[in-house]
């Protein structure tokens, strides 16, 4: 299965640069959360952050669409672009860069409104819909993308913080994928699912990498070996190793990987 | 003897129920606390419980009943004719408690012994002689029978006292045997004081909820009194309110709606006023204010909160009254005829409400959980957008909670009201017009020489009754949008 995945990546486009980071730091005061991390990821390809609790997956994960910017103490240094372009260039607007790179949370945060609401509300506040006909096939085409529809079609004028764990969760991934983003950043979106929601959300990262990149957070050996091309290995805020997810999964360079994908340390 | 010195001896016995509770309970298991059903320190607590709860419930119906009793027997005493044309039974009464508690300061004081303040006495000029000199107050001449009755008083209070102080360490100590005799390893004390505990909580909310029935049930007396006297429907439907004076005759118009117009008016100002700034300045304080600003301006802010309404008041009668007669005054625009209107009272309850208002949704805003947040920014939405779409949203069943309580102090605030918006009552939509309200006329058809069985005294109670009513309905309005708004969202 792994092999399949490396060969299915790739092609002409799948190559092509979508994020660069460059020295990149992040400082959470004076704790120094993520260092000296350079790392380049591609378009069309599916990423997997890997590595021990608290090494700092979340927090460069969020760097990548300035959503550390809400954090009062939080700094970043370093240079990450999107395309070529700084985002942390003074011209760059934050809100335009987070439509552009959608994010799904650690945890479940489904907002205080309906299902439909829920998903509609990336898509009317940057107009992607002409008139309600055009808002429920999004939010139909949203739903079934996150392998939720079939459970939530009767009654979408429920609130969405009354689902459950699992359903807030893809509710939350729904809510994402509506918006149409370049990039996708999930962080451990399947933490909270069960084997066969995760199967499906699983299918529907593929799917994304059609025409996104992805970049997932996970703790799941096996999620990362089997939707992802690209393995980035964090360890107390360093990124020891990158690379082709079967090379990191069957011939790690790092001691540090080794140990940690065959469980020694964690 | 004194109550304090009863207190203390009870205390002592609860202090030395507890331990002799809790060694007993631990020598019964020869000091293995491992096979004690509760800790050590429970079979202790049991004992005082014990010993204090009884004891203290008894005391204190003992002080209830007792003065009844008392005052009941003492009053048969005197005759008819001792009460004097233009006094009652009530007056000379009192007169009684107080020459009683003159014979016990005469008697602290050394004026006169003990056995001279209980035995009869003749000479009526001497006993107020020395009483007077103890500092004790007399007002009129002391008569034989009223003497009798306070002495009469005076012995029924002492045996009194000394019975209930002999039953309460009785029972004091029969509490402590009760609690030591428990006191096993086996028995259950953890789950005993547990109960006790409940049943403090339980007191505690049936006092706060009997205060509350009591209060409408002196209301409500009093109200039926005046219905009696004056028709309801004059009252809830009468558009015209002219109390004429007690004591001069004549008829009174007493309709409420004028009062309940301008109570209604004056709120609407005042919140129209409060709710939006308040609200932003939360919203500002809250979401876009950093923690700088905000550890000065939140302070600030509700300094306007302490201050009394009285200092409102003269804010209003001397400073936004005359302003706002500059504009709209005979010189300016020509809608107002003096410095006291609905404009007046309600700009300057408005503003005295800003931080209730403000506080309070600052406190919700902040409440609501930053996930929230980070879910609306990652989707690409502005602070404004995320403001307006999901913080509000989701603190909106506190916010309205927060308007409805600004809103029930603007019904029931007087002073703004009785110096800044008049005291006429009037039935008018010009706001430049001075207006009165519902509390502002129960305090003036209550204070002055009001015969309290006149319908025009009386009136004061069925106002608040209806006061009362109002803001009942007004907050079970409330809980009822927050439930709903609730359980759709949660
Ligand atoms: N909001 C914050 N304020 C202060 N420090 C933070 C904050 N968020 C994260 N950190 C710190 O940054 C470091 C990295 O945290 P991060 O959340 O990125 O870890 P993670 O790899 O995502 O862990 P997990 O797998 O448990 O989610 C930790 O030491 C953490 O204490
Ligand atoms: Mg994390």
């Amino acid at each position: 299965m792994m092999k399949d995945n490396a060969d299915e990546r790739i092609g002409v486009d799948a190559m092509d640069i979508k994020f660069a980071a460059k020295d990149v730091q992040v400082y959470y005061a004076d704790n120094h959360a993520i260092k000296d991390v350079s790392v380049d990821i591609l378009d069309k390809t599916v990423t997997a952050f890997i590595g021990p609790s608290g090494c700092g997956k979340s927090t460069f994960l969020r760097s990548l669409n300035r959503m550390n910017d809400t954090i009062p103490i939080c700094r970043v240094e370093g240079d990450i672009r999107l395309d070529g372009q700084d985002i942390n260039a003074p011209e760059v607007d934050p809100v335009q860069l987070r439509a552009k790179v959608g994010m799904v949370f650690q945890k479940p945060n489904p907002f205080p409104k309906s299902i439909y609401d829920n998903v509609a509300y990336g898509p009317r506040i940057h107009g992607l819909a002409r008139g309600k006909a055009e808002l429920d096939e999004i939010v139909e085409k949203s739903l079934r993308r996150a392998a939720i529809w079939d459970e939530v079609k009767d009654r979408l004028d429920a609130a969405g913080t009354g689902l459950s764990g699992g359903q807030q969760q893809r509710l939350c991934i729904a809510r994402a994928v509506a918006t149409e983003p370049e990039v996708l950043l999930m962080d451990e979106p399947c933490s909270a699912l069960d084997p066969i929601a995760t199967a499906q959300v699983e299918e529907l990262i593929d799917e994304l990498r059609q025409s996104y990149s992805v970049i997932i957070v996970t703790h799941s050996m096996q999620q990362a070996a089997r939707v992802s091309q690209k393995t980035a290995f964090f360890h107390l805020g360093n990124l020891v190793e990158y690379g082709d997810t079967t090379d990191i999964f069957t011939n790690p360079r790092d001691t540090r990987t080794e140990s940690y994908i065959t469980g020694r340390i964690g | 003897m004194p109550i304090l010195w009863l207190f203390l001896i009870v205390l002592a016995i609860a202090a030395a129920g507890y331990v002799i509770g809790r060694s007993r309970a631990v020598a019964s298991v020869g000091g293995d606390h491992r096979k004690m059903h509760s800790l050590a320190s429970f079979y202790g607590s049991n004992v005082a419980i014990k010993v204090f709860v009884p004891a203290f419930l008894f005391t204190i119906a003992w002080l209830l009943v007792q003065p009844i009793v008392v005052n009941a027997t003492v009053s048969d005493m005197i005759p008819e004719a001792a009460i004097a044309d233009n006094s009652s039974r009530g007056l000379v009464m009192a007169e009684v408690r107080r020459i009683a508690d003159g014979l016990d300061s005469a008697v602290a004081a050394g004026g006169m012994s003990a056995d001279f303040a209980r035995t009869p006495q003749t000479d009526l000029d001497d006993v107020t002689q020395r009483i007077k000199d103890a500092g004790g107050v007399v007002t009129s001449d002391i008569t034989a029978p009223v003497l009798n009755a306070a002495q009469r008083y005076r012995a029924m209070n002492g045996t009194g006292n000394f019975i209930m102080s002999g039953l309460a360490i009785l029972i004091a100590l029969g509490g402590a045997w009760w609690g030591i005799r428990e006191s096993h390893a086996d028995f259950r004390a953890r789950n005993t004081v547990e109960t006790s505990i409940r049943a403090l909580l339980i007191g505690a909310a049936s006092i706060a909820i009997l205060t509350t029935l009591g209060i409408v049930l002196s209301l409500i007396f009093n109200t039926i009194e005046f219905f009696r006297l004056y028709p309801a429907a004059d009252f809830f439907f009468g558009t015209n309110w002219a109390p004429s004076f007690s004591g001069r005759g004549g008829s009174s118009d007493l309709g409420v709606l004028p009062l309940l117009w301008g109570t209604f008016y004056i709120s609407i100002v005042a919140l129209a006023v409060a709710v939006p700034i308040g609200l932003f300045a939360a919203i500002y304080l809250s979401e876009y204010a950093s923690k700088r600003v905000r550890s000065v301006a939140k302070p600030l802010l509700e300094v306007l909160a302490g201050i009394p309404t009285i200092v409102y008041g003269l804010f209003a009668l001397l400073t936004v009254g005359p302003l706002l007669l500059e504009i709209f005054g005979k010189d300016g625009l020509g809608w107002m005829q003096a410095g006291t209107a609905v404009m007046t009272a309600g700009l300057v309850m408005g503003i005295m409400l800003i931080p209730f208002v403000s506080s309070l949704s600052d406190d919700i805003i902040n409440a609501v959980p930053q996930a929230l947040r980070d879910g609306s920014y990652g989707l690409g939405a502005t602070q404004s957008e995320t403001i307006k779409q999901v913080v509000l949203p989701a603190a909106l069943p506190g916010i309205v909670g927060a308007i409805l309580l600004a809103a029930s102090r603007a019904i029931g605030e007087t002073m703004i009201v009785v110096l800044g918006a008049g005291a006429a009552a009037r039935l008018s939509l010009n706001p430049f017009e001075a207006m009165t309200t519902v509390t502002a006329k129960i305090v003036s058809q209550l204070t002055g020489d009001a015969d309290f069985a006149s319908p025009e005294a009386l009136v004061a109670f069925a106002l608040g009754m209806t006061l009362f009513v109002i803001t009942l309905a007004l907050n079970v309005l409330a809980l009822y949008i927050v439930r709903k708004y609730r359980e759709q969202y949660e």
